[in-house]
Order: C-alpha cells, then sequence, then structure tokens
C-alpha cells in the first residue's frame, strides 16, 4: 500500500512542465524558410505559431513602379513551382482590368502548360510529403517525371524554373516544331507512372498509418480559414474555380473535379489531401489530351501598344493554382504603372489553418499535416 | 443568386447608418462601409441565413493620399456543390492620421492573418483584432512599406542598405 503513495508522491514531485521550441526556419521538413514555435506537454502539441517572412521581398511594392508587362517575370517567384500559373493568373487578371482578348491558339497553349505545371507542382507536393514521412524513393521517381516536362518548358521557352512565357494578351512565342509529340510522348508512360507510384506510396501500409485519420480538416473550417485547392477538396467540397467559375476556356474541356473520399481514414485527413493530388494529375493528363487534340492554328499573341495603360478601375482575378486560389487584386488609375497590387497567395491562407487544427497532435504528425497542405514560402512571404 | 446592388440595399436597410453608396467604378462594384461598422456588418454578412457569406477572399488595402482604404472581397459559397452562389465587395475608408478600422477576426478565421498583413505594410489598425503584430517585416521595422510617402530606410541593425 505504502508503496503506490509514494509512487503518487514521486509522480507529483516531477516536474510536466510545457515547452516550447522552434522548428526551423532551417528544418527540413518545413520547406523553405519557415519558423513554427511550438509549445509541447511531452510529445503532444499543445499550440503553434507559425512565424513567416523571412523570404519577404514586397512584390507588392515592386509592383507598383513597373510597367504592367514588367510584372510578369517577377510572378514566378512567388509559387517558383508553379511559374506558369502565376504568370497566367496575372496575365487574365490585367486582360480582365483591360478588356483584352486572347487568341484562341494562345487559349489553348496556355491551359496545355497550365496543366503540365500543375502537374510538376503535384508531383513535388506529393514526393517531398513522401520524404517528410521517412521514404526516400518516391521522390526520385517523382522528380524523373518533373524532369520530363521542365525539358518541354525549356524546348518553349528556354528556362526551367522561371518561365516568364506568358504575356499580357497572348504568350511569349509559339510552341516549337515537334513540341506536340513530344507531350504526347511524355503523357502515355506518365498515365502508368501514377499507377506505380500508388503501389509504392499510397497502398503503402505504413504511410497509410501515418496519413489516415490524422490532421483532419472539417469543411466550414477550412473555408473560415481561407483554405483553398486540394487541401480544401480533400475536405469533401467540390469548388474548383475551373469548374465553378470557368476562366479562359476551361468550360469547353471534361474533367472531373477530385473531391476526398475518406478512403483511408476520415474525409479531410492528411492521407485524403495527398490522395487528391495524385488523382488530379490524372485529370490533369485529360485536358492536356484534350488540348492537344483541339489545338487551332493562327496568333498567339494580340498586339498591344508598347505603353499599355489600362482604363482607371479595378479588379480582383483568381485563378486555380495547383496551391489554390491565387488572386491579383489590381488597381488602376489609367497611368502605365498599376497604382496597387495585392497578392492574394493560396499558400498563406491554407497555412494559417495549422494553429487551428494542430491542438492535440501528435510532434510527428504536425511535420504530416504541414506536409500534406503544400506550401511554398515564396508565396507566404512574397 | 443575389447581385451586389441587392445586397447592398439589403445592407443599407439593416445598417442606416453605417452604409454609404453603392459605387459603380469599372469592373467591380462594391460598398461603403463606415470603418467602426465593419465588424458587425460583416457579421451580419455571414449570419443572414440567406446572404451566408461563409468565405473571406482577401482584404487588400489601397493608400488613397487622405485616407487608407481596406477592400473586402466577400463570397458564398455552397459546401455541398462546391459553387459560389453570390459575391460581394466592400471598401472601408479611415483617415491617414488615425486609420482604425473594427477587425473582423472573430468572424472569419482567415482574417487573423490577412488583418495582420495589411497592418505590417499599410498600418491600419484592426480594433478587436487577438494579436495584431507585424507578419512579414520583422517586429522592429519602422514605417509602413505600401504607404504611398513610405521612404526606404539607409540602414537596419546597422547594416548599410544602400
Amino acid at each position: 500500500m505504502s508503496g503506490i503513495v509514494d509512487q503518487v508522491q514521486r509522480q507529483k514531485a516531477l516536474k510536466t512542465d510545457r515547452m516550447t521550441i522552434n522548428m526551423g526556419p532551417q528544418h527540413p521538413s518545413t520547406h523553405g524558410v519557415l519558423r513554427l514555435l511550438v509549445t509541447t506537454d511531452g510529445e503532444i502539441v499543445d499550440h503553434v505559431e507559425p512565424v513567416i517572412g523571412y523570404l519577404h521581398r514586397c512584390k507588392e511594392k515592386i509592383a507598383e513602379n513597373l510597367p504592367y508587362y514588367q510584372f510578369m517575370p517577377y510572378t514566378d517567384r512567388l509559387d517558383y513551382l508553379a511559374g506558369m500559373n502565376n504568370n497566367w493568373a496575372w496575365a487574365m487578371a490585367v486582360e480582365k482590368l483591360a478588356g483584352v482578348k486572347v487568341p484562341e491558339r494562345a487559349e489553348y497553349i496556355r491551359v496545355m502548360f497550365g496543366e503540365l505545371n500543375r502537374i510538376a507542382s503535384h508531383l513535388v507536393a506529393v514526393g517531398t510529403f513522401g520524404l517528410d514521412l521517412g521514404t526516400f524513393t518516391p521522390v526520385l521517381y517523382c522528380f524523373h517525371e518533373r524532369e520530363k516536362i521542365l525539358d518541354l518548358f525549356e524546348a518553349t521557352c528556354g528556362a526551367r524554373l522561371t518561365y516568364n512565357y506568358y504575356r499580357i494578351g497572348g504568350v511569349a512565342k509559339d510552341l516549337p516544331d515537334g513540341l506536340v509529340t513530344k507531350i504526347r510522348e511524355f503523357l502515355d508512360p506518365f498515365e502508368k507512372r501514377i499507377d506505380e507510384l500508388n503501389t509504392l506510396l499510397s497502398e503503402n501500409h505504413i504511410f497509410v498509418r501515418r496519413t489516415a485519420n490524422v490532421g483532419v480538416f472539417p469543411p466550414a473550417l477550412a473555408l473560415d480559414y481561407g483554405v483553398t485547392g486540394p487541401s480544401l477538396r480533400a475536405s469533401g467540397v467540390p469548388h474548383d474555380l475551373r469548374r465553378a467559375a470557368p476562366y479562359s476556356i476551361y468550360d469547353r474541356f471534361k474533367f472531373e473535379v477530385v473531391v476526398g473520399r475518406g478512403e483511408k481514414g476520415t474525409v479531410g485527413d492528411t492521407w485524403d489531401r495527398y490522395d487528391c493530388r495524385v488523382r488530379e494529375m490524372s485529370e490533369s493528363v485529360k485536358i492536356v489530351r484534350q488540348c492537344l487534340d483541339g489545338l487551332p492554328d493562327g496568333e498567339v499573341r494580340t498586339k498591344l501598344p508598347a505603353v499599355f495603360k489600362p482604363p482607371k478601375g479595378h479588379v480582383l482575378f483568381k485563378a486555380e493554382n495547383p496551391k489554390g486560389e491565387l488572386g491579383y487584386y489590381v488597381v488602376s488609375d489609367g497611368s502605365p504603372k498599376p497604382s496597387r497590387v495585392h497578392i492574394r497567395g493560396p499558400s498563406f491562407c491554407n497555412l494559417s489553418i495549422i494553429p487551428a487544427v494542430c491542438r492535440g497532435v501528435m510532434l510527428a504528425d504536425l511535420v504530416a499535416i504541414l506536409g500534406s497542405i503544400d506550401i511554398v514560402l515564396g508565396e507566404v512571404d512574397r | 443568386m443575389v447581385t451586389p446592388r441587392e445586397i447592398h440595399d439589403r445592407l443599407k436597410a439593416q445598417f442606416p447608418d453605417d452604409v454609404g453608396d453603392f459605387v459603380e467604378e469599372p469592373v467591380e462594384f462594391f460598398s461603403e462601409v463606415k470603418p467602426a461598422a465593419v465588424g458587425r456588418v460583416c457579421a451580419f454578412l455571414k449570419e443572414d441565413p440567406e446572404l451566408s457569406f461563409n468565405y473571406l477572399v482577401s482584404i487588400s488595402s489601397v493608400d488613397l493620399t487622405a485616407n487608407l482604404a481596406a477592400v473586402y472581397h466577400l463570397e458564398s459559397m455552397d459546401l455541398e456543390s462546391g459553387r459560389t452562389r453570390h459575391a460581394f465587395v466592400m471598401r472601408a475608408q479611415a483617415p491617414r492620421d488615425n486609420p482604425v478600422i473594427a477587425s473582423v477576426a472573430t468572424v472569419w478565421g482567415t482574417a487573423i492573418w490577412q488583418e495582420r498583413e495589411v497592418y505590417d505594410l499599410m498600418g491600419i489598425t484592426f480594433e478587436g483584432h487577438p494579436d495584431l503584430k507585424r507578419i512579414l517585416t520583422d517586429d522592429d521595422w519602422v514605417g509602413h512599406p505600401l504607404r504611398k510617402d513610405y521612404v526606404f530606410p539607409k540602414t537596419y541593425r546597422g547594416i548599410d542598405l544602400e
């Protein structure tokens, strides 16, 4: 009897203070310079506070000092894994403000490269997510495929990461000879690679145990925090701007809006967010094929004056980027330079949900949840 | 589907003193709202069963020289179908020498960070925000870079910036 009393006394004497630790800004699993201030109760996370801004370059201020055309290369460096999509959204925002029409062929090329870049971005997301959870092989397979997409981009615009290929009113130049064949040669074996990836990672027992039922985002909470893109769709909300508010020529293509099904656990868990990206790659392949089949001949760029002055006004234009909704709020005062540009980065909003969903999870799960929302710090910090 | 004009009329009926004009400026039309009323107007917009604006897309700030403004882009999304039911834009202006706007951080979670960003870069104070501090620049940074009269510092922590 006295033994038990002693034990209780000893336990009471043990200190069980909360501990605050820094995760980052140099931590391999934070995908860049993100710092998480984590308060832990043993192995349990009590509170997380993301500290951001280490990559802040004040792009919005830069935009105010540049003509509309010249801001294009800066957009590449927002979400640097999806430069094409960033270019595209900027071009469309200014086109909407100024009422510029885009030639048919340019629209097809834009959709095609936008979707190829979506595949490339998701490949990095999926590969590095595996890396976060301690498996090294998938990332090599993913980067091998991504490399082929980057080769296609390089053949078209000469760059492999920061493309600066889209222009206000079209694209910089037409496709090089034989690129259509090259894209088809990439797509055919790629679909089999997705199946391979599924056997390698999606169905892997350890991977499923690490991700299923972990970090569930309830749909209403996710939307409350402005979470968009695959991370919102994984929670069962079929919101995709390509379908909900079709821009460019997305209303012409047949594709499915991928949503989380809770196949391995609960709808909206970490596995669902991963799985949505894998399945979205197949949908993007479908869209690229339809683009190739319907690609018309003609001009690729509307001629615009060298000193381009959109009329006075303002607009917020949003596009469905690989990470979520990228929005540009552009205010024009009728001069050649924008009076104000605000960038609504999807990674910024997606990251802001972390403090709300990470209370009470294990420290190792925090890494899984962070990896599953797929942030790029270039866009968080802008 | 409710048009921005109809939403403005409903707001005007509900808050006659707080809601100003409906501004038909290209490309997006918006309502002017008094800065002190932003919190209660937004709470109404979210909680009204027909309007139910459950998604705050973004808070952008604009320097209008005499005033500083925050522009709110709101959307109402159907969680079942993923479709956007209706959208609405509103703007609140506060005088440059005392830029205070009521916070909406208790209405939408995303506003916690977005208001911090506006505070950091444009220097608008959001009254009622639980933790208003700089987010993108350093805590000891001086000034608000997105204001038109901002002067870039010559040194920072002893580092020559020129």
